[in-house]
């Protein structure tokens, strides 16, 4: 049942971010490095600008200033469209396509944005659906799904783009406890094949086991990095070290 | 309660008056009001589209043409068109108000259906365009293909609704002045029940309405309940339900 499909992944580069949204700043000059095939965590108070630094790297959130880069060139002013082609996005109330069914919701995206026919798309769809475990729910609609199967369907819907990089906006925060494993799981495999992930999280077991590098962001910043080992262990700033001594 | 029955029921009248509702008056009540709809639902998204665009200059003529088709009476409309562009169409539509009875009475549905069709697209979270946009779709397909659908089928039962008030506002057509073969349903009785002094044809035009709007209220209530219960889909029957439930379990990773 393992997935044997090759994964062609990215490196993501962020330069000198800025946003703001209005007179509020909200990045205030991030720089964040993920190697190609390496998961990264980012963690930190809510507020802290983890999900718009998310939204930077698809663009739909659009900086004022800074760069991105994908595989070393930069995207910062290309085709949005092309490159949410080549980075997937879950989001935490998962987003599924309401009046369509879980098959739909997969085969929509294949067949309007990457131009695939539908027999082809079907069979993606289906061989997606049973990676993620749901291949009985193809033909329902989405709010017959627990939150939990929901989520694995937006991931699988994700990954049948065969994306480069895949972000994970608080893919589990929205989650009944119990359900949470299953989704967690999925993305410790997605990290073991060798995709680039970014993952904003408040799981930090996830963070910890399964990340290469975690990055504490707070007030609009990237306050510090590091492994797993270096930033739950032996946190350097009082920043870090007080927003542990609150989550763990 | 012999003359309450005579001045309504009085069969003689409504006899005398059925033939002509039923082939001249229902045809062309029905091909008046199936036709602004049509119309009038083409027209309304186009205005929903530019009502909700972020640019002023598509935002703004959207918002003036619904005040004033909304705000006006159907009939002052009606006229206006009818009477007012018969002068400047004549040579493409001829004498016959026909056609600018439709045009008139599609541009006042069209401004109530455009304000439906906005609130149901406004209704669709936000969630729901970020999740196509994320996958590489652009706006506007997007829009045509998330966001609009959705928004549509939580209006239906206002745009169903929309067409029953319709149907009988098609009956103002006759203000303008039809041939006897365009006569629609109300025209038709009121014509009899002028000649004969009897209110009877009257009655006999509203079955014919009640006939087609009765049906289409039920229809908002078919809609409504199964838009809140939802259509029953059955699982297909799948051999490797086991295996699923397995990988569901985290014992498999992809």
């Amino acid at each position: 049942m393992t997935v044997v499909t090759p994964v062609r992944s990215s490196s993501v580069e962020l330069r000198d971010i800025h946003v703001s949204f209005g007179t509020l700043e909200v990045l205030r000059g991030v720089d964040l490095k993920v190697e190609k095939g390496r998961t990264t965590c980012v963690i930190g108070p809510s507020g802290s600008g983890k999900s718009t630094l998310l939204r930077c790297v698809n663009r739909l959130q659009e900086p004022d200033s800074g760069d991105l880069l994908l595989d070393g060139e930069s995207v910062i002013s290309s085709d949005p469209d092309r490159l949410r082609q080549r980075v997937g996005m879950v989001f935490q109330h998962f987003n599924l396509f309401g009046h369509r069914t879980v098959l739909d919701n997969i085969t929509l995206p294949l067949r309007s944005v990457k131009g695939i026919g539908k027999e082809e798309a079907v069979e993606i769809a289906r061989a997606r659906l049973a990676d993620v475990g749901l291949s009985d729910k193809a033909p329902y609609r989405p709010s017959a799904l627990s939150g939990g199967q929901q989520q694995r369907v937006a991931i699988a819907r994700a990954l049948a783009m065969d994306p480069e990089v895949m972000l994970f906006d608080e893919a589990t925060s929205a989650l009944d406890p119990e359900l949470v494993k299953g989704v967690l799981n999925l993305m410790a495999g997605l990290a073991k094949r060798g995709l680039t992930l970014i993952v904003v999280t408040h799981e930090m077991g996830f963070a910890r086991g399964v990340a290469d590098n975690v990055a504490f962001m707070d007030h609009g910043k990237v306050v510090e990095t590091g492994t797993p080992e270096a930033i739950f262990d032996a946190p350097q700033s009082p920043r870090l070290q007080r927003f542990l001594s609150q989550v763990l | 309660m012999d003359d309450f029955l005579n001045t309504f029921l009085n069969w003689e009248y409504i006899w005398q008056v059925f033939p002509d509702l039923l082939k001249t008056g229902l045809l062309n009540t029905l091909i008046l009001s199936s036709a602004s709809a049509v119309i009038g639902t083409v027209l309304g998204m186009i205005v929903a589209i530019m009502g909700l665009s972020t640019k002023p200059w598509f935002r703004w003529p959207a918002r003036i043409y619904t005040d004033i088709f909304r705000g006006l009476p159907a009939i002052l409309t009606i006229l206006l068109i009818g009477l007012g562009f018969s002068q400047i169409l004549r040579p493409i539509v001829g004498t016959n108000p026909y056609p600018l009875g439709i045009l008139a009475l599609s541009l006042i549905a069209s401004a109530y259906i455009g304000e439906i069709f906005r609130s149901g697209i406004q209704s669709v979270e936000k969630g729901q365009l970020e999740a196509a946009r994320a996958l590489g779709m652009s706006y506007s397909r997007a829009m045509l293909l998330v966001v609009i659908p959705q928004g549509v089928r939580r209006v239906l039962p206002a745009l169903v609704n929309q067409f029953i008030a319709l149907v009988k506002d098609s009956s103002l057509v006759y203000f303008l002045g039809l041939l006897t073969t365009q006569r629609e349903l109300f025209r038709i009785g009121q014509d009899l029940a002028a000649n004969s002094g009897n209110l009877s044809p009257l009655v006999a035009a509203g079955f014919f309405y009640l006939i087609i709007t009765v049906p289409l209220t039920h229809l908002v209530n078919y809609i409504d309940k199964r838009l809140r219960t939802g259509r029953k889909v059955r699982p297909e029957a799948d051999g490797h339900d086991e295996l699923d439930e397995l990988t569901a379990a985290g014992k498999v990773l992809p």
